[in-house]
């Protein structure tokens, strides 16, 4: 993007004047380099956002903004019903709630290296990942009304995982106010068989060592140091969570019109808050939350399970699980007053700092793990939430590198193949049911993830506290 | 007269669906093959099964965009790939007939899951060419 279109506020903190139809500014947290690469379309979707009924304090865009649908991926916006605000299903995603877990293992790379392709073929068999692939467990109608108000809460009761993950995920595992009712049947005919998937694309389990540490006290905190093991796991709500999003979307494009909104693109459709289309959309959203914390959850147990037959006994606790694409009802305060707003955040982390109410204690002093995802050729993230965001942009990060080549041009460039062959001779596995599947997520399709990162730690949206890297990768 | 063919075009995440020919039936029909081409190589599908699809909507470009996402939902519910489309339009109402096959993963290599077909990059017109064209972005 052309930089003459903003104002540099601070090193890392570019904005965009209201102009035209916009009720708010928009700013984007980058440095240069970032905001030079970053598409086109980021301007104009952030800009956009910005013009929506009932926003509060600005629209914002995080380090790994790129081309989304209505919303950039990693806009962050809050609305205030009291102000007319709306809800909007393209602000949250077709994936609600996808998202990154990670679990620490306790074991040392030496111990991982000695058991490496056995335990990379023991998880690829028995964590269903790829297209079509089907999990295990097959949900009644009453059992997936369940799943659906209960979350992750509803898995541990069913044996996945143990009580004390639970507040180590944000909601304590449970979104409230879910709905199942306005789930509709389709959406729910579409997860039946998808419990426990990790679906494909961009979704992966990593098995990843800890290669540098940046913040010694937090990162003791967190339990982790320099050649410690990690799990971490990216999906979310699979079929179900796409349904719902495809059919809101839909209803909301069509609502908004009755509601007087006019919609600079068709793909910000939403609905205000107060409206009947706002809260089933609202009730079916949190569903969909509840059904990705449950999905996390289950894979977890399979991941538990599978690392119990090489390590015997071992318990793999739970670090934080991250939702990347959520819209939450959450306390801020604005201009001095403490307000009730609905915080969207597609393709960004809730970042809270220490001392937040929401963490659990063992982690408050810290600050919230910020999970971000990179590819599986370079390395993932683990940053901390910061007091100082409050003010910035709703206590939101960036959530991964995102892509800097199509699919498309992926497939033409690499052969997955090559891809695994060259990973493999760095020491990473990767098991995937489909080549072209790898090809497109050939670590060269992706950005620089450390700029992404380096600039949320300069922006102050959150702390760098470690750099973890992939020694197995199990690929949808 | 317009030979009927679809192509991708490149979205930053995801990726782009656009079918041509010489009436709105065979753009979405050729739409349609470049969905199931963002999964898997339409030319490894046997259409050896035919389902019917139907919906409605209140203008082509949004009955474009449920005509891709009813068959998003066949593709995931029945674990179908498809190969071959015959679709037929009156008044914003759409019957279809696709011919495929149940996906075998170690013959098809599905690549991607589709998640849901968008309104971004969304259009349904007949260009000055005569030719027709159906597209919208598909979030994988």
């Amino acid at each position: 993007m052309d930089i003459n279109l903003f104002t540099l506020q601070s090193e890392c903190q570019w904005c965009i004047e209201p102009h035209g139809n916009m009720r708010v500014p928009a700013i984007i947290y980058a440095n240069e380099a970032l905001i030079r690469d970053m598409d086109d379309k980021v301007h104009e979707q952030i800009s956009n956002v910005a013009t929506l009924p009932g926003i509060v304090g600005a629209a914002y865009a995080m380090p790994d903004a790129h081309w989304g649908y209505g919303f950039p991926i990693g806009g962050v916006a809050a609305f205030d019903p009291a102000e007319g605000g709306v809800i909007s299903a393209g602000g949250v995603g077709f994936d609600i709630s996808c998202g990154v877990r990670t679990l620490l293992t306790g074991l040392t790379r030496q111990q991982i290296e000695e058991v490496k392709s056995p335990l990379a073929d023991l998880l690829f068999q028995r964590i269903p990942a790829g297209v079509g692939s089907t999990g295990r467990i097959v949900l009644s109608s009453q059992e997936m009304d369940a799943m659906l108000e209960g979350g992750a809460q509803w898995a541990v009761a069913q044996g996945y995982g143990r009580a004390e993950d639970l507040e180590r995920i944000e909601e304590h595992g449970r979104m409230e106010g879910a709905i199942p009712a306005n789930v509709s049947d389709q959406a729910k005919k579409r997860q039946r068989k998808e419990m426990g998937t990790l679906g494909s694309g961009n979704h992966y389990l990593e098995v990843q060592h800890v290669t540098a540490i940046y913040d010694e006290e937090i990162a003791k905190g967190y339990g982790i140091q320099v050649g410690d093991v990690v799990v971490s796991i990216h999906c979310g709500s699979r079929g179900l969570g796409h349904q719902i999003g495809t059919e809101f979307l839909k209803q909301m494009a069509i609502a908004a019109g009755q509601y007087g909104i006019s919609l600079p693109d068709r793909e910000l459709a939403c609905a205000p808050i107060d409206s009947p289309v706002g809260q089933t959309y609202l009730g079916a959203m949190r569903a969909g939350i509840n059904c990705a914390l449950a999905n996390r959850q289950i894979i977890t147990h399979l991941v538990r399970e599978a690392f119990n037959e090489l390590f015997p006994g071992i318990e793999l606790p739970l670090l934080y699980d991250v939702s990347h694409n959520t819209c939450k009802v959450e306390d801020h305060v604005v201009d001095g007053r403490k307000r009730r707003l609905f915080v969207h955040r597609k393709g960004a982390t809730r970042a809270f700092g220490p001392g937040h109410p929401d963490l659990p204690e063992a982690l408050r002093p810290y600050g919230q793990p910020v999970l971000i995802g990179g590819t599986m050729g370079t390395a993932s993230y683990i940053l901390s939430g910061t007091r100082e965001n409050e003010a910035l942009s709703f206590s939101s990060a960036c959530h991964g590198a995102g892509r800097s080549m199509s699919r498309h041009q992926a497939t033409r460039t690499w052969r997955g193949r090559e891809v695994i062959d060259e990973l493999a001779s760095r020491g990473i596995l990767i098991r995937s049911p489909s080549y072209r599947g790898v090809a497109e997520e050939a670590p060269g399709a992706y950005k620089d993830v450390s700029a992404v990162v380096e600039a949320a730690h300069q922006a102050n949206l959150a702390r760098k506290v470690a750099r973890v890297e992939p020694l197995v990768c199990i690929k949808g | 007269m317009t030979t009927a063919s679809w192509e991708h075009f490149p979205h930053d995440a995801d990726i782009g669906v656009r079918g041509i020919g010489a009436t709105r039936e065979q753009a979405f029909e050729q739409a349609a093959v470049a969905l199931m081409a963002i999964i898997t190589e339409p030319a490894k599908v046997a259409p050896k099964e035919m389902i019917e699809i139907r919906c409605s909507a209140p203008n082509d470009e949004l009955l474009f965009v449920d005509w891709l996402n009813e068959l998003i939902y066949e593709i995931a519910t029945r674990q179908m790939l498809f190969s071959r489309f015959e679709v037929h339009i009156q008044d914003h109402e759409l019957y279809a007939k696709a011919w495929g096959e149940s996906m075998d993963v170690t013959r098809h290599q599905p690549a991607v899951e589709t998640k849901g077909a968008t309104y971004t990059a969304l259009r349904v017109a007949q260009d000055p060419d005569g030719a027709w064209r159906a597209q919208c972005v598909v979030d994988v």
